[in-house]
């Protein structure tokens, strides 16, 4: 059932990427070199109708949240080190199996070695676990934790700088 | 605006924060626990089951497999999912295309098939590397942990694109100042 359930949203998730035109090298690349901002555009619509139907739920009792610990060790540099490595591939993890679904087969080294780069991070995580992957842990907070507001403010104040945002990018044709 | 057929980005981005919400939803129903969209845990088991097949004690001895269990789940069939839904989706309006080399990566280092395999399997190597380190990627950290206003989902999106957009410039160059 988990399976079936996973394929299915996996199978969906692909065909919105692939019509988003966000699995492109040039639309990833482009980005970072910040001449197109489709992909952000994409993620960051995504993120707020989300945030309003997570938190909806919540409310109403029907979902819990699943929070990543923060951990500002970990988070800095691990998200640098993955930076680097997304702007000389082009694809993060799911773009690249969507890249290789529409044909760009050179996405294929990419999943080969983020396979590698995987089983490299198993073998460094017994010595990294105890310093580097605790400097910092914060726990699993939250922004309205953060700022002990009511979670719909930040909501609100996150849609609407989101909004000036598009705005922006519309404006200047980016 | 769009001439290549594609749907308009926002509209699309939409749609996948329904497709996020509704998955939430549907797993929590159906199988007690909800499922937030992520991808790069795939890889470390994906790997794992690779390292199994040649030898099985260093995969049962080592602390990261145990913790992160080698076995194929949700998202694993999620990945693999997103790779099929590409695909059909090229097909029902012929964006389908052969790709040996970007045309933006030719432009730079050349048309050398081998050259961009070594450098997408090195940046895969690093891509990986670092995402595991900070917890999740784009989909996991960006996608999900953003939605739910997680601190760290927006610590480590911010990384990921201040090492992106460094590395970007001094490859490639970029336009000047777009905010002028």
């Amino acid at each position: 059932m988990d399976l079936t359930l996973g394929l299915l949203t996996g199978i969906l998730f692909g065909f919105l990427l692939q019509k988003g035109r966000v699995l492109r090298f040039e639309k990833q690349i482009g980005f970072l070199r910040l001449i197109d901002m489709t992909i952000i555009k994409f993620m960051l619509s995504a993120v707020l109708v989300g945030s309003a139907g997570i938190y909806m739920l919540v409310d109403l009792g029907m979902i819990s949240l699943s929070i990543k610990g923060t951990v500002l060790g970990a988070q800095i540099i691990g998200g640098l080190i993955f930076g680097i490595g997304w702007a000389i591939l082009g694809y993060c993890p799911g773009t690249a199996a969507g890249a290789l679904g529409e044909g760009r087969y050179h996405a294929f080294w990419g999943l080969l070695g983020m396979l590698c780069g995987a089983a490299l991070y198993a073998e460094a995580y017994p010595g990294m676990k105890d310093n580097l992957l605790k400097w910092g842990d914060l726990g699993k907070i939250t922004l309205p934790e953060v700022f002990q507001v009511n979670h719909w403010v930040v909501i609100c104040v996150f849609a609407a700088l989101g909004i000036v945002f598009f705005i922006w990018c519309e404006n200047r044709k980016l | 605006m769009k001439t290549d057929g594609g749907w308009n980005p926002y509209f699309a981005g939409i749609l996948v924060g329904i497709l996020a919400v509704v998955s939430v939803l549907v797993t929590t129903q159906l199988l007690g626990k909800g499922q937030f969209l992520g991808a790069s845990t795939t890889f470390v088991r994906t790997a794992g089951l690779a390292e199994q097949k040649i030898a099985p004690e260093h995969v049962a001895q080592n602390e990261y497999y145990q913790a992160e269990k080698v076995k194929i789940d949700w998202q694993m069939m999620f990945v693999i999912g997103i790779l099929f839904g590409s695909f059909g989706a090229s097909l029902t309006d012929k964006s389908f295309k052969k790709e040996v080399v970007p045309p933006m990566w030719s432009e730079r280092f050349g048309t050398n098939p081998w050259c961009r395999a070594l450098g997408a399997f090195a940046g895969g190597v690093i891509a990986l590397f670092g995402a595991r380190m900070a917890g999740g990627c784009p989909s996991g950290h960006g996608l999900s942990g953003m939605m739910q206003l997680s601190v760290s989902g927006f610590i480590a999106l911010g990384c990921f694109l201040v090492g992106g957009i460094l590395v970007a410039r001094l490859i490639y160059g970029g336009r000047e100042y777009p905010w002028i």
